[in-house]
């Protein structure tokens, strides 16, 4: 079974969102979605400082089997992204929530996060494929 | 659902993540893929091949039916247990199917065909057989066990029936050898030494799970495809299809020219191709930007597209992206693949990339 930490958002597009209390948000591809895609080869992060809209292509992640778009859960400015993905793209098989993050970001609407799946919506939607 | 394996059973209790191919549910992997592919180049992985069809070919009329039915000549075929590789081709030279062809005996042959392909390849070698002294026997009561890698050989001995288990060690490769109602033969499709062993479907289960306590790893289709990208083999129906030839997918080797009198399917069409000239170059490609190489993405050289790649993907034994790829002749050393709309530099090199555990591509 996945795992699906209780203290993060979730978007249908199986992204996690962390509110890390500064107005950034953390935001990565959740266990269920790398599980799903398998071990991951290449990521291409966004650009530092780029504006993104809510269900833009921002990243992608590509396994051995396929490439994938990572779409923003939220509207925004990119402020870091994961430079370590680039040698260990891996991380994000191995610990998805932790070093296998993708990039930050500032919402443009701090209150979009709260809008959000939380965990247990997330759960059954998993469920539900 | 599609249809099962006899080992199906096996795949879903070591956990297996299960994909729908060619309308058979196959093991894509059981965990990793890159550590099944490390694996069969260190040690030795296993792979569930049944979903593949053996045809047995047999009677007086046999081998005048497969010299016109194959590019490649079966008459090449002398000593028996001896292997073939050979492509099936429509009249215009069009690849129907690649397979493999054991001499098992006199007048008795066995094709291994795709599964993708199984009953249309059945449909046109009936209709080709049509009037001949031949009977064309497909054998979907057969399992098949690729075990593949350094120490695939060494495991997989101990667990033949007996007739078998003194003569498979002593196979030089692409023979095989036969004992009832089982195959064993030096073949593979990973680059690596080994075996892929054909036995009655409920004998499998025994097979793999002796293989699997032998410490050989299960090994899904996923690794499958990466490593014979690596040893540069290519794939049907991606790498060629019915309206490609063999002269531009690579395979010319294959085909049987001399002698000149035999009459083969499609040999008029690929002497009409050679002719004219201007046939692709079918290559390797390895990307020396960042990226991974995927089919249909375009490639470049001096500005303009030259061509397409095939088959493409991640290398785990060169930690980088590799290709195949039908592109204009002459083209490289250097070139582009247009990768989500970015011009990426790669490198023209001829495959294979991986062979035996060792890398043949260098970059300085």
């Amino acid at each position: 079974m996945s795992q699906v930490p209780d203290d993060l958002r979730y978007s249908k597009d199986h992204e996690w969102v962390r509110d890390n209390g500064d107005g950034t948000v953390t935001v990565g591809i959740t266990d269920h979605a790398q599980a799903a895609l398998g071990d991951l080869v290449f990521v291409e992060v966004p650009e530092t400082g780029r504006q993104i809209a809510a269900g833009d292509a921002c990243a992608v992640v590509e396994s051995v089997k396929a490439a994938s778009d990572v779409y923003s859960p939220l509207a925004g400015e990119v402020t870091a992204i994961n430079e370590a993905l680039g040698d260990a793209p891996e991380s994000i098989n191995d610990d998805p929530y932790g070093e296998g993050w993708i990039y930050q970001m500032r919402p443009s609407d701090p209150g979009a996060v709260a809008a959000l799946m939380d965990a247990a919506a997330y759960r059954a939607l998993i469920e539900s494929e | 659902m599609g249809s099962q394996t006899p080992l199906f059973a096996e795949h879903l209790a070591l956990g297996a993540r299960i994909v729908p191919f060619a309308g058979w549910d196959m093991p894509l992997h059981y965990g990793s893929q890159l550590a099944e592919h490390l694996a069969v180049r260190a040690g030795a992985g296993m792979f569930d091949v049944s979903h593949m069809l053996p045809v047995d070919l047999a009677g007086t009329s046999v081998l005048p039916f497969l010299r016109r039915l194959l590019a490649n000549d079966a008459a090449r075929l002398k000593d028996p247990g001896k292997a073939l590789y050979g492509c099936l081709l429509n009249p215009e030279g069009g690849v129907i199917d690649d397979l493999i062809l054991y001499y098992l005996g006199p007048e008795r042959y066995r094709a291994v065909v795709n599964a993708a392909t199984a009953e249309k390849d059945l449909a046109w070698m009936r209709g080709q057989a049509a009037g001949a002294e031949l009977e064309i026997r497909p054998r979907r009561d057969l399992a098949m066990i690729a075990v593949q890698g350094p120490e695939a050989r060494a495991k997989t001995a101990p667990l033949l029936p007996a007739a078998l288990r003194d003569r498979a060690p002593a196979l030089a490769p692409f023979f095989a050898a036969e004992g009832g109602d089982w195959l064993v033969a030096r073949t593979g499709y990973t680059g690596e030494d080994g075996f892929e062993v054909l036995c009655p479907g409920a004998e499998a289960p025994g097979l793999w799970r002796g293989l699997l306590a032998a410490g050989v790893s299960p090994c899904g289709l996923g690794a499958r495809d990466t490593l014979r990208l690596e040893a540069g083999m290519n794939l049907y129906g991606q790498d060629m299809d019915e309206s490609t030839s063999p002269l531009a997918a690579g395979l010319g080797w294959t085909i049987a020219w001399e002698p000149t009198e035999r009459d083969f399917i499609g040999r008029a069409g690929l002497e009409a191709e050679r002719q004219a000239g201007g046939l692709p170059d079918f290559v390797g490609l390895v990307l020396t930007g960042r990226g991974v190489l995927r089919p249909h993405q375009r490639v470049f050289a001096d500005g303009r597209e030259v061509g397409e790649v095939t088959s493409g993907g991640f290398a785990p034994s060169l930690d980088r992206s590799i290709a195949l790829a039908r592109v204009a002749p002459g083209t490289g050393p250097e070139c582009a693949v247009e990768i989500r709309g970015k011009a990426v530099p790669a490198r023209v090199v001829k495959p294979p990339f991986v062979r035996q555990g060792e890398p043949l591509i260098v970059l300085d």
